[in-house]
């Protein structure tokens, strides 16, 4: 199963920081998504793209994960050569995630 | 003090539709209106205008906005609270009195200054992103503080009926007419708090209201061509009630609301505005009625003693190129075409990014998967030099009569690249002036 089939996910960015909301649309998968989504997990899945930290933040009250990703961005969206410099596209990228 | 206000927000940044704040106004019932036009690097492009043009350097879109919006705002008694402003408030605050007295309206307008710290910033005070000094970046073209709500506050005192300022934080924009309105005052830190989330929600206008949400088939998003944008009804106790007009696209849930709260947060436990440092973990949403959602919870507990301010400056250039290939081999061709580029280049530009629009140019190779029917070449390059730059896009063109066979549909461009970082300023430097012209 991929995230993709229970979740949906915005990215954000500051800088060259990557932000990724990880929001079930059961909010009884949240507890499951917290044991399995780890930030670890989510680097891995992303090594190509994530070059520095990953911190997990769990907002249990809203049932979602936000994902904080260091050096994502390619210098920053001001600076990047690449075509999607925000790293707007990259919330479908996470949910490409098996699970 | 009333008892609630509504706040609309009609566009969410520069480029936004001009039609939803219009409608916000005619048929909301809003108290206020707000338009959140000024992304990061919009204030220093608007700077480079202003240099060139005293009177220029205010949102491009500005006099279609005003010229849509004067009549209606006045009519049904809605105030205006913009950042459009950008770098030249005072001289946008001039266009609307002339817009104003065109139409024979009667307008009070308030310009807020105070933002633009170019002059009075150290060229060496280090970097927040890289802690190397400002200059080490290249020549600084703008300085921006984001001030917080007191340049607004006391533009409200002047009862005007438009507030345009330059930068301000996002969610000050909308934290200030509550404050006005509720007489929260500038310690009230928890309120406050509660603001700054009501505001981030709605900062963004469509993104609150299934914008840059949908995707068919999993989340289906009504009338996208008709948007409505979002505006909330605010208690005096910091709670709110998101909604928008009824007859309009798009719809608020519980998933929207959640997708744009955690948008562009980088830790929600400590939310860093110049008015409040807020807590985003405790907020809590109800699915009230069809397209309502009730928003509690929210804190603060104090304010950042220093502001951040926005650098721009000087990045060079950025050249790019792209040619299409399709059919059998389309990869096999486009991969050809952007080794040949590479090796014609090499001597001048030994770095060139090349990318496989629609096979790896966004996510890279993890999640390759069949090979498309048809790609597009892209080959970009940063450059301190224009003319080099222009040759990316010079090289991709030859590939028509030079290349591989059945390459179509080149396009070339070189952008001037302004950069953007950040350092922080004591906030006692900043002091928010406001200008009042009426019409």
């Amino acid at each position: 199963m991929k995230l993709y089939d229970i979740a949906h996910s915005r990215a954000g960015d500051k800088g060259n920081t990557l932000t990724l909301s990880l929001i079930p649309y059961k909010e009884s998968d949240y507890s499951m998504l917290c044991e399995k989504v780890t930030a670890e997990k989510v680097k891995a899945h992303l090594k190509e793209i994530i070059k520095g930290e990953v911190v997990r933040y769990e907002l249990p009250n809203i049932a979602s994960l936000l994902f904080v990703c260091q050096q994502a961005l390619s210098t920053g969206v001001t600076t990047s050569w690449v075509m999607d410099a925000h790293g707007k596209t990259l919330s479908y990228a996470l949910l490409e995630m098996e699970i | 003090m009333k008892e609630k206000i509504r706040v609309g927000c009609g566009a969410g940044f520069s480029g936004d539709r001009l039609d939803p704040a219009v409608i916000l106004v005619e048929h909301g019932e809003l108290d206020y209106l707000v338009l959140e036009c000024l992304a990061e690097r919009t204030i220093a492009l608007a700077q480079k205008r202003k240099l060139q043009n005293p009177q220029a350097g205010y949102d491009p879109l500005l006099e279609r906005r005003i010229e849509l919006l004067l009549e209606p705002l006045l009519r049904k008694r809605v105030k205006l609270i913009t950042n459009m402003g950008a770098a030249n408030p005072q001289a946008a605050a001039g266009k609307i009195i002339e817009i104003a007295k065109r139409k024979k309206l009667q307008v009070k307008v308030a310009a807020v200054v105070g933002d633009d710290v170019l002059t009075s910033i150290d060229p060496t005070a280090p970097t927040l992103e890289t802690s190397q000094p400002l200059v080490t970046h290249g020549s600084l073209i703008s300085a921006n503080a984001y001030m917080g709500v007191e340049g607004i506050l006391e533009a409200l005192q002047t009862n005007a009926d438009i507030i345009i300022t330059g930068r301000v934080a996002d969610p000050s924009l909308f934290v200030a007419p509550m404050m006005h309105a509720f007489g929260w005052t500038e310690q009230n830190y928890d309120l406050l708090g509660k603001g700054t989330v009501l505001g981030h929600l709605l900062e963004c206008a469509g993104q609150l209201t299934g914008g840059y949400y949908a995707d068919p088939g999993k989340k289906d998003v009504p009338d996208m061509a008709h948007l409505g944008h979002p505006f909330v009804d605010v208690q005096a106790d910091g709670s709110g009630m998101l909604g928008k007009v009824k007859g309009t696209g798009g719809l608020i849930n519980l998933d929207t609301v959640k997708e744009q709260l955690l948008y562009e947060v980088v830790n929600p436990h400590a939310y860093y505005t110049p008015d409040v440092i807020a807590d985003f973990t405790s907020v809590k949403l109800m699915q009230h009625a069809q397209d309502e959602v009730k928003v509690m919870g929210g804190a603060g507990q104090s304010k950042p003693n220093t502001l951040k301010v926005s650098v721009g400056y000087q990045a060079g250039y950025l050249g790019e190129g792209e040619i299409t290939y399709a059919g059998t081999n389309a990869v096999g061709r486009a991969t050809l075409a952007g080794e040949i580029v590479k090796e014609r280049l090499r001597s001048v530009l030994p770095d060139l990014r090349i990318d496989l629009i629609g096979q790896n140019s966004v996510h890279g190779n993890a999640f390759h998967r069949n090979e498309p029917y048809e790609v597009r070449l892209r080959v970009a390059t940063k450059t301190s030099d224009a003319s080099l730059a222009a040759l990316v896009g010079e090289e991709v063109e030859a590939l028509y009569t030079n290349g591989p066979g059945g390459g179509g549909g080149v396009r070339k461009y070189v952008h001037e690249t302004i950069g953007i970082v950040s350092t922080l300023i004591d906030r006692q430097l900043v002091k928010p002036q406001i200008i009042v012209k009426t019409s």
